[in-house]
C-alpha cells in the first residue's frame, strides 16, 4: 500500500514495554491459537482494508469448519491506519491477547511504526498490502509480506509498457510523493533499458492546473504516459491531457486503482487507461481455478465481490493455517515454519525470501472501462486490444 | 528551454488564463487591505463558497452539457451572478461576524488577523463536514472529496500555427479583464467608489466629510467577494472541479499576486496576477512543473527586493483622489 509515514520516536520508545515476559510462549491456550488482523477498519481508508479483513476471515472460517484439532481464533484490531494507534494495539495484542501471529499492519506508514514492536515481541506478521520498499531492509526476522514491493511493481509496469505496448516514447509524470516518485523512476529506468526514449515532469498534488505538464507532454508526443501517484490526481491529469490533445495511452500504479480515477477524468475519458498493481482483484475468477473458487466462496459468504487485497490476505491466513496444521502453535515455531513454506495460494505462490519478501513477482494490469476496472491479466502476458 | 520556445504560445495562453483568475481573487485581498489595512485570510474560503454556488446552480440546471453560442453566454452570466451573490453575501456576513465586533472594540490588527485565520479554518471544515454532504447528498465522510461539474465541450476557437486558443481559456481571460475594467470604472467614477477611495486615504477625515465607514466597509467586502465569485465561475469553467480546500493554494497565490502588483492597488492586482501566472508557466516549462511554486515565490522576493511596494507600487488611497 501507499500510505507511507515517518517512523516516530514513539515506536522506538515503545520497544521496551512490549518485550514482555511470556510472549514467547503465548498463543497456545489449550486448543486454540489466536491470529490478529490490524488495519484501518473504520477510518477514511477503510474501503481498502475491509476486503483484506474479510479475505482472512474467510480462510479461518473455512479452516475452523473442518473441525481441526487446534482451532484458530481470529481477532481484529482497528488502527485507523495510524501508527500511533497501531503501536498500543499491537502491544495489547501481544501481552493481553497473546496472539501467535498477525496479518497486517495494512499500510506502510503504520507498519514502519508497529513492525519494530512485533519484532521485539517475536510475533510473526504478514502484511497483505504494505508495499514500501524500505520495510524489507530492516533485517526484521518476524516480518513478511505477500504483496510485491513498489520496485517490483515499477519493473512489471515498465516491462509491460516496453514489451506489450511496444511504446517507443514514454512520458513519465509523478506527484513528488514518497510513493509516486520512486515508482515513476523505476518505470522510467525499465522502459529506458528496453530502448524507449523518455521525458518527465512532476506535478504539485495541491494544484489543480496541470497545463504546464500538458504542454510538455504535447511537445514530446508520447506513445505512452505513466503517472506515479494517486487516483484523484490521475483523473484530473487524464482529463487535462486529453483536452490538450495529448494522445498516448495513460498508465498508472496501484495508487490509482480506484473507481474515482474514471470519475475524476469524467465520462469515458479515462477508457483504455491501464492501472498496474501487484494485487490480484479477480471477481470473475479469470486468473485460474484457485482464484475462481476464492471469488465464489467470498461472494457466498459476504455477498460482495472480492476487493483490493482480499486474495493476498486470504493467502496470508492460509500461511498461518498451514503452520498450525503442521503442529506449530507458538509464535517462534510458526515463524520458522513460514521461512520454509512453499505452496500455491490464490494470488501467488506462498513462499518468502529470507528478508520476508514474497518470491513471486507477479504484477497484474487492469483496464478502465466506463467506471469499472476489470482485470486484464498478468503484466507479463496481458495483451491490449 | 527548448520546451519553452517550441511551446511558447500554449504556455503563454495558460499563464494568462491562470493569471486572470489569480487577479480576480487578488482584488478581494487588495480592496480589503486598502480600506481596513487587514489581510482577509478567509477570502480564499469566500472563493470556495463561490465555486460551490456555481456547482449548485449547475445541478439546478440538471448539469447541462455541451452548451454553446448564446446559451453559453447566458449560462455563464447566470453562473457568475450566482457565484458573485454567494461569495459577496458570505463576505459581508464574514465581515459582520468576524471583523466588525473586533473593530467596534478597537482590537488590534493582529487580533483581526487571527480572527481571519480562524474564520478560514471554520468555513473549510463547515463545508467539508456539513454543507457539501448535505447539498450534494453524499455520506458524511465523503464531504472532503472533489466534486465535478462539466458543462462546456472544450474546443479550439483560434488555431494559427502553434497558436491555439481554446474557448474556455478565451472566456476566462476576456471575462476577467472585463470585470477588472468594470470595477476600475466603478471605483473611479461613482459616489460609492469615491467613498471607498476616501476611506482608504484617511478614514477619520472621511468620517468628518460625512462618509459612513461601516457602509463603505460592507460595500468593499461585498465587491471583493463578488469578484471572487466571478473568479469561481471562471475557475469552474476551466477546471470543472472543486473541493472544500480549493481556495487554499489559490488564495495564497492570489495574495502573492496582490503583493506583487502593489497591495491596495486595483490595477496592481491585474498586473500582479498576470505576471505571476506567466512566470509560473514559463518557470514550469524551463525547470519542470514541480518548480512552479518555487518560481512564483522567487519572482515575488526578487520584485520586492527592488520594488518593496510592488510593481505598480502606489496603493488605493493614492490612486488619484
Amino acid at each position: 500500500m501507499k500510505f507511507t509515514g515517518v517512523i516516530a520516536v514513539s515506536a522506538a520508545l515503545a520497544l521496551g514495554a512490549s518485550a514482555c515476559g511470556d510472549s514467547g510462549s503465548g498463543g497456545s491456550k489449550g486448543d486454540t491459537v489466536t491470529i490478529g488482523f490490524l488495519g484501518d477498519l473504520t477510518g477514511e481508508n477503510s474501503g481498502i482494508v475491509i476486503p483484506p479483513k474479510q479475505g482472512a476471515q474467510l480462510a479461518f472460517d473455512q479452516y475452523n469448519a473442518t473441525n481441526p484439532k487446534v482451532k484458530i481464533q481470529f481477532k481484529t484490531y482497528d488502527s485507523q491506519g495510524k501508527g500511533e494507534q497501531a503501536v498500543p494495539l499491537v502491544k495489547q495484542a501481544i501481552t493481553k491477547d497473546k496472539i501467535a501471529g498477525l496479518i497486517g499492519p495494512t499500510f506502510s506508514g503504520e507498519s514502519a511504526q508497529a513492525d519494530p514492536v512485533l519484532e521485539e515481541g517475536k510475533i510473526p506478521n504478514i502484511s497483505s498490502s504494505a508495499t514500501n520498499v524500505a520495510l524489507a531492509q530492516h533485517g526484521w526476522k518476524f516480518w513478511h509480506r505477500l504483496i510485491a514491493n513498489d520496485n517490483v511493481q515499477g519493473a512489471g509496469i515498465g516491462n509491460f509498457i516496453a514489451s506489450n505496448l511496444k511504446a517507443k516514447k514514454v512520458f513519465i509524470i509523478h506527484d513528488s510523493s514518497e510513493y509516486g516518485k520512486p515508482l515513476a523512476e523505476t518505470v522510467k529506468a525499465n522502459v529506458e533499458k528496453a530502448g524507449a526514449t523518455t521525458s518527465e515532469d512532476a506535478t504539485d498534488p495541491q494544484g489543480s492546473d496541470y497545463s504546464a505538464t500538458v504542454n510538455k507532454a504535447k511537445a514530446f508526443n508520447p506513445d505512452a504516459i505513466f503517472f506515479g501517484g494517486y487516483y484523484a490526481q490521475a483523473g484530473k491529469l487524464i482529463k487535462q491531457l486529453r483536452e490538450g490533445g495529448v494522445k498516448g495511452r495513460f498508465l498508472s500504479g496501484d495508487g490509482s486503482l480506484d473507481k474515482g480515477l474514471a470519475k475524476g477524468a469524467g465520462g469515458t475519458t479515462a477508457d483504455g487507461t491501464i492501472v498496474g498493481c501487484p494485487c490480484l482483484i479477480d471477481p470473475t475468477g479469470s486468473a485460474g481455478a484457485a482464484s475462481k473458487k476464492f471469488a465464489q466462496d467470498y461472494k457466498a459468504k459476504f455477498n460482495a465481490d472480492p476487493g483490493v487485497y482480499s486474495a493476498e490476505a486470504y493467502d496470508a491466513a492460509t500461511a498461518f493455517i498451514a503452520a498450525v496444521k503442521a503442529g506449530n502453535t507458538t509464535p517462534e515455531k510458526i515463524n520458522s515454519f513460514l521461512s520454509t513454506i512453499d505452496q500455491p495460494g490464490v494470488s501467488k505462490q506462498i513462499k518468502f525470501s529470507s528478508a520476508g519478501e514474497p518470491t513471486a513477482t507477479d504484477v497484474y494490469v487492469y483496464e478502465v472501462k466506463g467506471d469499472q476496472l476489470p482485470l486484464l491479466g498478468n503484466s507479463k502476458t496481458a495483451t491490449v486490444k | 528551454m527548448n520546451n519553452l520556445i517550441s511551446q511558447f504560445w500554449p504556455y503563454t495562453i495558460d499563464g494568462l488564463s491562470l493569471g486572470a483568475i489569480y487577479a480576480l481573487v487578488a482584488l478581494g485581498y487588495t480592496m480589503v487591505y486598502g480600506v481596513l489595512r487587514l489581510i482577509n485570510f478567509a477570502h480564499s474560503e469566500i472563493f470556495m463558497i463561490g465555486t460551490f454556488a456555481v456547482l449548485g446552480m449547475l445541478h439546478l440546471f440538471g448539469m447541462p452539457s455541451n452548451v454553446g453560442g448564446f446559451a453559453l453566454v447566458g449560462l455563464l452570466i447566470v453562473l457568475a451572478v450566482a457565484g458573485g451573490l454567494a461569495s459577496g453575501g458570505s463576505a459581508v456576513i464574514l465581515e459582520y461576524v468576524a471583523y466588525r465586533p473586533l473593530r467596534r472594540h478597537g482590537a488590534s490588527r493582529l487580533a483581526a488577523l487571527i480572527s481571519a485565520i480562524g474564520a478560514s479554518l471554520f468555513l473549510q471544515q463547515l463545508f467539508a463536514r456539513i454543507v457539501v454532504p448535505w447539498a450534494f447528498d453524499l455520506p458524511k465522510e465523503k464531504g472532503a472529496l472533489p466534486i465535478q461539474g462539466h458543462f462546456v465541450e472544450k474546443s479550439d476557437v483560434i488555431h494559427i500555427g502553434s497558436f491555439e486558443l481554446s474557448n474556455d481559456r478565451l472566456i476566462v481571460i476576456v471575462g476577467a479583464v472585463l470585470m477588472m475594467v468594470l470595477l476600475d470604472v466603478f471605483v473611479n467614477r461613482t459616489k460609492l467608489g469615491r467613498g471607498i477611495r476616501a476611506t482608504a486615504q484617511d478614514p477619520e477625515t472621511a468620517v468628518l466629510m460625512g462618509v459612513n465607514i461601516d457602509r463603505i466597509v460592507t460595500a468593499t467586502f461585498a465587491i471583493g467577494g463578488a469578484m471572487a465569485g466571478v473568479a469561481a465561475a471562471l475557475y469552474m469553467l476551466r477546471f470543472e472541479e472543486t473541493r472544500f480546500d480549493v481556495g487554499f493554494l489559490l488564495g495564497i497565490k492570489a495574495f502573492t499576486a496582490a503583493v506583487l502588483g502593489g497591495i491596495g492597488n486595483l490595477r496592481g492586482a491585474l498586473v500582479g496576477g498576470i505576471v505571476l501566472g506567466l512566470f509560473e508557466m514559463y518557470g514550469s516549462a524551463i525547470f519542470g512543473s514541480e518548480w512552479q511554486n518555487v518560481v512564483a515565490f522567487s519572482v515575488l522576493v526578487l520584485v520586492l527586493m527592488f520594488r518593496p511596494t510592488g510593481i505598480l507600487g502606489e496603493s488605493l488611497q493614492q490612486a488619484r483622489a
